[in-house]
């Protein structure tokens, strides 16, 4: 308790929402100079939690002490006024501004010449100049922060959160949009910031990345608090098991039975010859069979999205043919290829999956509807029959099916967007990055859910940034590098060498 | 109770309410209805027949603003359809003394709306294919379109002479005005169209989210180029009602600043200027709300050179007691 590094301490918080306790009875305590983890899956209140600490909610229960002091933050810049910031799983800078001017957002240095009218540019670029340079980012401020990277967005959303002289650094899932080498520097600001004594927490759902950076852990399950580890004595089964409640099995093509041999006799459902669209994609071929997993593999930035879109005719292609059980398709509109028995859940849920005011069973039901066109209506009792069925099926945690799927969790709003798609009974299903940002059992459950659907007699097409879950459910694999088709593997390769298409360089 | 204060109607109904109560203070044979002639009359009846315009332009806003657009176009477009019907019944008097129209009544009808559809179809195109900003569109058409009526009248005000066609504006049905019945049948059309089919869910979802919705196979262009359409056509309907109210088209003051009072009874109503949810319902009341407050106004008496600050300061109470942030304000207050 008067241990003198604690910087944060949260009792026994609790908080509910219409339908839901959220939290209850939660603890959390950061110490200065060290990474704090705080895991759980979806819907186990992590999210609540950094609300709660960073203002945007009130605690029902429970008290919030800083450095020793009680304190109640009553919004997000109360809370950075105390000196709690955090940085969100998106970044959040203003692509219009330069790199400085998002920096100094809210405090501009003013001119000392006109009392505090005018803004100090030359100041404000020096300020962020010289705090980039304390934590080491090299990065031009003069820069407009929408041409950068996303990795460099991120570094310097962190850093815009430590200006304003952080003791706690929440930082939610910062990861998910970042590839490994990315990460690493991400990770090396972070330990700086340790060093600086900073108290971090660090929420994520790769399991490695805790066990790399984090010291110690706290675990949520259900909105209760399960426990608070060092990361040294608690190992990734355990860690799982106490997320989770359960011990889990993995899902292995191999443990899915069914042989899917004889393939190559089954005539393709969907077949791509030639599709290309410049600077997005070069010409390539694709097949899609009948109860194959085509897992598709690369890296961000290969074309695996790009190709998923050109298939649902989200994008107009530049060249080249898609036929259907053999018959050339007229393809130009999403909704031709509903027509035709496609489904396509988007990388972006938030942006183009979800609609965030409608009800779990408005959209669940929309794609059938768009599919079954205006005259036809499904019926309110329709609808909640095949939104009650779907929701029991892929088990989405939902208050009701009237609830406005932006309120669900982030996993259990993807299992509602799958489940739009699986109300039409598609023929071929294409799945962009359908495990990210959700937590290990969700994504288990969504692999078996992925096989059972193939099993079903749908062709599955399944992107995914994780070669080893590519692996996993994949009949066949296909490796995108630099815009085209780099190879093909079959069921069974392993991640070596998927990775050794990947990282082939060109000559 | 608590589903009952945070149904969407709760507070757009409340509103009414009161100042239907206010204007009863004020003038105490305000809710009276008498039956002469074969109809009601009364304030009330008098506040529908005169609300039936604004009603229908409104309906026509409500969905334009439910699939994230504006139009501000709509009180220009009621000035034309005003001017076509006018021009085309024209109206000439026979050596028998009796009205003649130029050209029979329901083809002067019909080419109004279509007219009037034209120009809401002009807008979408704008908006759909050429990816204009919804009120950089609307606002071409708004000042264009005033021209064009000014053109077609020659600057003039035109009466119209050829009886038959007064009782869009001024005849009654079964005892109550035409033009509520109009208003009345217009949103009953609507109401069914977006409950009984899946017009609704599909306008909700553009509105909500319009990538979302293109993915999951909505053909979001069609339906919003239909929605602009429909929103001339409603102007075009309610230019009708006017013209034959007033008994001429005039191209100058035929719905002036109707495009204002119709988002205003839009947002009274209910539904949000962000698109999505939105309330046929709502806007109706919203309609009635701000044709109340100008009779209101009227009634009391208020001279006409500070009759829009009186209206101003009441939009804006009445915009305070529909506003959740000031009204948790205020409860706030009480309770400390």
């Amino acid at each position: 308790m008067n241990d003198p590094a604690i910087v944060l301490e949260a009792r026994d918080i609790s908080r509910a929402f219409p339908g839901v306790q959220a939290l209850s009875g939660v603890e959390l305590t950061l110490r200065a100079g060290e990474v704090h983890a705080l895991m759980g899956q979806n819907g186990a209140g992590k999210s609540t939690l950094i609300k709660i600490l960073t203002g945007v909610y009130a605690p029902d229960a429970g008290s919030i002490a800083l450095l020793g002091n009680a304190v109640t933050p009553r919004s997000p810049i109360h809370a950075q006024e105390l000196g709690i910031s955090a940085v969100h799983q998106e970044s959040h800078l203003l692509p219009n501004l330069s790199v400085a001017e998002n920096i100094c957002a809210g405090k501009y240095p003013r001119h000392p010449w006109t009392r505090g009218g005018g803004i100090d540019w030359r100041e404000t670029e020096r300020r962020a100049a010289e705090l980039l340079a304390s934590l080491g980012i090299n990065l031009d401020v003069g820069q407009l922060a929408g041409g950068l990277p996303a990795a460099l967005q991120q570094l310097a959303t962190v850093a815009r959160a430590v200006s304003t002289d952080a003791r706690v650094l929440i930082l939610d899932e910062p990861t998910s949009s970042l590839d490994a080498e990315e990460v690493q520097a991400l990770f090396a600001l972070i330990r700086r910031l340790r060093d600086k004594g900073v108290a971090i927490l660090f929420v994520t759902h790769f399991l490695d990345q805790v066990y790399e950076i984090c010291d110690r852990m706290t675990i949520l399950r259900n909105g209760r608090f399960v426990g608070e580890y060092a990361c040294a004595k608690l190992d990734t089964h355990g860690l799982v098991a106490a997320m989770v409640g359960r011990e889990l099995a993995a899902t292995t093509r191999s443990a899915a039975t069914e042989p899917a041999d004889g393939n190559a006799a089954t005539p393709p459902i969907l077949t791509a010859r030639n599709i290309s669209r410049r600077g997005q994609l070069k010409p390539m071929d694709i097949e899609l069979k009948r109860g194959e997993v085509l897992g598709l593999a690369g890296l961000l930035g290969s074309g695996r999205t790009e190709l998923a879109r050109l298939l649902f005719a989200l994008d107009k292609r530049d060249s080249g043919d898609i036929s259907i059980d053999g018959q050339p398709a007229k393809l130009d509109h999403p909704a031709d290829a509903l027509r035709l028995g496609l489904g396509f859940c988007p990388e972006d849920r938030k942006h183009s999956g979800i609609i965030a005011d409608l009800s779990v069973r408005e959209n669940i039901a929309l794609a059938l509807q768009a599919r079954m066109g205006l005259t036809k209506f499904l019926t309110l009792s329709e609808q909640r029959q095949i939104a009650e069925k779907l929701v029991a099926a892929l088990g989405v945690k939902t208050a009701s099916i009237e609830t406005p799927i932006g309120q669900l969790s982030g996993g259990n709003q993807q299992k509602a967007i799958i489940a739009r798609w699986l109300a039409t009974h598609p023929r071929v299903l294409i799945l962009d990055e359908p495990t990210r940002g959700i937590d290990i059992a969700a994504k288990q459950e969504l692999m078996n859910e992925i096989l059972e659907l193939a099993r079903g007699g749908t062709a599955v097409l399944f992107i995914s940034a994780e070669i080893d879950e590519v692996v996993r459910v994949s009949d066949r694999i296909m490796v995108l590098r630099d815009r085209t088709k780099a190879g093909e593997l079959p069921r069974g390769a392993d991640e070596n060498a998927v990775y050794s298409f990947i990282a082939s360089h060109k000559t | 109770m608590k589903r009952f204060t945070q149904h969407m109607l709760f507070w757009p109904a409340i509103t009414l309410a009161l100042l239907l109560v206010a204007s009863s203070l004020f003038n105490p044979s305000f809710l009276a209805l008498t039956w002469r002639d074969g109809h009601l009359y009364g304030s009330v009846i008098d506040i529908l027949n005169r609300a039936a315009p604004l009603m229908v332009v409104s309906l026509g806003m409500t969905l334009v603003i439910a699939v994230r657009g504006l139009d501000i176009s709509v009180g220009a477009v009621v000035a034309i359809s005003a001017a076509v019907v006018a021009l085309m019944i024209g109206g000439s008097f026979s050596a028998t003394g009796e009205v003649q129209s130029a050209h029979p009544l329901w083809v002067a009808l019909t080419t109004a709306m279509a007219v009037a559809a034209a120009c809401g179809l002009w807008n979408g195109l704008l908006v759909v294919k050429a990816g204009m900003q919804p009120i950089v569109a609307t606002l071409i058409l708004m000042v264009a379109g005033r021209g064009i009526a000014q053109l077609l009248t020659g600057g003039q005000i035109i009466t119209v002479y050829y009886s038959p066609f007064f009782t869009l504006g001024n005849g009654f049905l079964l005892g109550l005005p035409v033009a509520l019945w109009i208003a009345g049948s217009l949103w009953a059309a609507l109401h069914l169209v977006m409950s009984r089919t899946a017009l609704g869910l599909f306008v909700r979802s553009i509105g909500g989210n319009p990538e979302a919705a293109r993915v999951a196979g909505v053909r979001s262009a069609a339906i919003t180029l239909c929605v602009y359409t429909f929103c001339g056509l409603a102007a075009g309907v309610a230019g009708l009602i006017v013209s034959s109210n007033v008994k001429s088209a005039d191209a100058n003051n035929a719905g002036q600043l109707l495009e204002l009072d119709a988002i205003l009874a839009v947002t009274l109503g209910g539904t949000a200027l962000t698109g999505g949810r939105f309330t046929l319902a709502g806007t109706v009341i919203g309609a009635l709300i701000i044709q109340t407050l100008t009779s209101m106004i009227y009634s009391l008496g208020v001279p006409p050179e500070v009759n829009l600050v009186v209206k101003a300061a009441l939009v804006f109470a009445v915009m305070l007691l529909q506003s959740a942030e000031f009204r948790q304000l205020v409860a706030g207050a009480a309770r400390r």
